[in-house]
């Protein structure tokens, strides 16, 4: 270890080691950080833009939750609930779940997970920052441009989509331009995982949240050209009337649900890939043991790829295919179950006779586990076909894909940040508050999203803005929930921000992790390593004097 | 082929590297028109007779020379990078200018094309569109979409071919570095491809 890493913090608020990538840029000031190239600060400049968006995100889902407090209109009118749910699932899904943890903790810890000094492509690495934050910003104008938010949902479905008055052209290419940023990312990492994984690290010694993120990148590059054709097409569609998904004109709207799903389905798999990933980091370390089954989990992350690009179909069970697609879409969609049930199966297996350490990282990875299971299972309901009849465009899809997507992908995040944290900014928030935080968001995100799946099964349909009174003691818990959740939540990002004004001594290796980026000083320096590290053994080999004393 | 030796080892540079990052470019752009293949392929399949009807109308001629111009500046691109690696690079600066000239003669030509269709009323939307059967409207309309997207692609190209020509001038690509050039060949050249596929698919299916 460095011993720049152990000294005493300095007094500002983001320097605190000497010679770390925050006081070694080239540039001054602002400029350091807008035209970097350092993947470090790439990685920063996305998280502080996430965690922006997801606040956006969360309150319009709190507005949401506040509507259904009382029966009848409570707060808004119908358009503006519709405005408001098209708005929280654009934001959320296209600006926080889809790139989240690639974008942050892959930009920030795959080169280091690997031994390289940076990615591949620095440069394009960079440009697909700023894509994505042109595409951000272009979505939030058609807010306040045209004829209003869009009010679609965040799936953008024909023919609604075309001859609605609300500004669906911009919020579509803001879509466009940012599904071209992930495509840049994922080639990216691609291509770093290729050509600059150091020597000795040959792929069956490469950690899992890069081989997650290795996965991951091959769904972004293969899936996300259809997302852009897709909604270039609608785009084309409103302004020239093309005729392509438009029954008037000769064309199928059942052609749009196709291709949008043809990637947005592998786009769930893109979502949650790299929350197994870090979750495959997390749980090694705090359980002190080498992770159960490495090779199956390798082997799941690409099995899940492959799989996922093949059920599509499935959210489509009620659009009128033919019963043999129908059939086969649901097979395949049991199937891809298997991988997932692989990694919880190992999971759990790793921290059977571990020396289980719970610490906040911990339970937000555990959280994981749990929730996710529960995400999965319900998902297994949908893949049914007679059930899936009976619960399409109710709650419980609702509560299925928050189980999966906040409780799966949002944990994860807050997982690893919590996680990554002392290693990215060189200290340390208070624990103690972090543990109360994640009880807050844990019983409040059950009590607001379980009682989505009994409401979904009562019948309760989605995108309503009102409820009968017979859904009423549901949406009242469910609206308690959220309140516990965002109370939660808040401590959370007040804590972690916190964190970055207090001086403590953040060593190299605080958990006792062994994967190579807790063998750099934190916050590691630009180059990452003085002298590139050479590999000679599998990557958890876990021994007793692993771990440096933390307190 | 041979990655070339590397000079300046403070330098990062990755032969092998820059090229992965383009071919998986490539295939997404493959994937990107794959998107209007499938629409194509359905459609076709739903109206076969009145595709090849509305084919019919399509100037084979003006479609089959502009396929000559692309293939032909495919050829001096290739004779552009050939040229720097032989370190000839007012050659290769020559070959780059005329690969560039080609591709705006094939947009001058599909311009022409375009106006002389929007001149008789086909473009999407119109009366005299609206007035034929459905496998007609969504002919003209796949063909205004993918031979605009695949226009556009070529606009792109010759931007992109600028700019290779100001590097090649600035001694930035060199015969010892030309992997740049030797990426937005690899893009001309899937320009060319796709136009390949499109020539049969609109022009030949009479």
């Amino acid at each position: 270890m460095s011993t720049a890493a152990e000294s005493i913090a300095a007094p500002s608020v983001v320097a605190p080691h000497e010679g770390n990538f925050y006081n070694q840029s080239s540039r001054k000031g602002i400029a350091s950080w807008l035209l970097t190239t350092d993947h470090k600060r790439i990685a920063l400049l996305y998280l502080g833009a996430m965690i922006t968006f997801f606040l956006v995100g969360m309150t319009l889902g709190v507005f949401m939750r506040l509507e259904h407090l009382t029966m009848g209109p409570t707060i808004m009118k119908p358009t503006t609930y519709n405005a408001l749910f098209t708005l929280h699932g654009v934001i959320m899904i296209f600006l926080f779940v889809i790139p989240g943890l690639p974008a942050v903790f892959g930009n920030f810890m795959l080169p280091i997970m690997i031994g390289a000094k940076d990615v591949a492509f620095p440069r394009l690495n960079l440009l697909s920052w700023y894509l994505f934050m042109a595409g951000a910003t272009i979505a939030i104008t058609s807010l306040f441009t045209g004829g209003g938010p869009p009010d679609t949902g965040w799936s953008f479905y024909v023919p609604y989509s075309v001859t609605t008055g609300t500004n669906v052209t911009v919020a579509v290419l803001g879509a466009f331009v940012i599904g071209f940023s992930s495509i840049l990312t994922g080639l990216n990492f691609i291509t770093t995982i290729h050509r600059l994984r150091t020597k000795g690290m040959n792929w069956m010694r490469m950690p899992l949240f890069p081989w997650a993120l290795y996965a991951t990148a091959w769904v972004q590059v293969l899936a996300t050209p259809i997302l852009g054709i897709t909604l270039l097409l609608v785009i084309l569609e409103r302004v020239f009337h093309l005729g392509i998904f438009d029954p008037s004109i000769g064309g199928d709207p059942i052609l749009y649900q196709h291709l949008f799903w043809t990637y947005s389905h592998p786009a769930v798999y893109i979502m949650i890939i790299p929350a197994m990933g870090a979750v495959s980091e997390i749980i090694p370390t705090f359980a002190h043991r080498t992770i159960f089954g490495y090779k199956a989990i390798v082997m799941s992350s690409m099995a899940i790829a492959a799989v996922g690009s093949l059920v599509w179909a499935h959210h489509m069970f009620t659009s009128g295919m033919s019963e043999t697609s129908i059939v086969i879409f649901s097979l395949l969609t049991f199937l891809v179950a298997i991988p997932s049930a692989i990694k919880v199966f190992n999971w759990v297996a790793t921290l059977y006779k571990g020396s289980v350490e719970l610490r906040a990282p911990m339970l937000f990875a555990l959280g994981f586990i749990f929730l996710f299971s529960i995400g999965g299972l319900t998902g297994l309901f949908q893949g049914a076909l007679a059930i899936n009849v009976h619960i399409h465009d109710t709650y419980f899809i609702v509560g299925h894909f928050h189980y999966v997507m906040f409780g799966g992908t949002g944990f994860a995040f807050f997982a690893a940040l919590h996680y990554w944290y002392p290693k990215m900014f060189g200290r340390m928030y208070n624990e103690r508050t972090a543990i109360v935080a994640f009880v807050h968001i844990f019983v409040g995100f059950n009590m607001l999203y379980f009682t989505f799946l009994i409401l979904g099964l009562q019948g309760m349909p989605r995108r309503y803005y009102d409820h009968l009174p017979k859904f009423h003691g549901g949406h009242l818990h469910a609206t308690i929930g959220s309140w516990i959740m965002v109370a939660g939540l808040l401590m959370m990002v007040t804590n972690l921000i916190r964190g970055l004004f207090r001086k403590v001594d953040v060593p190299a290796n605080p958990w006792g992790g062994v994967t190579l980026e807790w063998t750099v000083p934190s916050p590691p320096p630009v180059e990452n390593f003085d002298v590139l590290p050479v590999i000679t053994e599998d990557p958890y080999h876990f021994n007793p004097v692993a771990k440096e004393p933390s307190r | 082929m041979s990655a070339p030796a590397e000079p300046h080892a403070a330098e990062h540079r990755d032969y092998v590297g820059a090229k992965l990052g383009m071919w998986i470019f490539i295939f997404t752009e493959l994937i990107l028109f794959g998107g209007l293949f499938v629409a194509y392929g359905m459609y076709r399949s739903m109206h076969p007779h009145e595709f090849h009807e509305a084919a019919g109308e399509l100037n084979v001629t003006l479609g089959v020379i502009n396929t000559m111009v692309l293939l032909t500046s495919s050829l001096t691109m290739v004779l552009s990078i050939i040229a720097i690696r032989l370190k000839r690079k007012a050659q290769s600066m020559l070959f780059l200018a005329s690969t560039m000239v080609l591709g705006c003669t094939f947009l001058v030509n599909k311009f022409f094309e375009w106006k002389a269709k929007i001149h008789h009323g086909i473009f999407p939307g119109s009366a005299a569109l609206m007035q034929r059967p459905p496998g007609e409207r969504l002919f003209f309309g796949l063909y205004y979409g993918m031979t605009g997207l695949h226009g556009l692609h070529v606009t792109v190209g010759v931007v992109v071919m600028a700019v290779m020509l100001r590097l090649l001038a600035r001694d930035k690509i060199r015969h010892d570095d030309f992997i740049k050039l030797e990426n937005a060949g690899l893009y001309w050249h899937l320009v060319d491809v796709i136009w390949i596929f499109l020539l049969p698919l609109f022009y030949l299916a009479a």
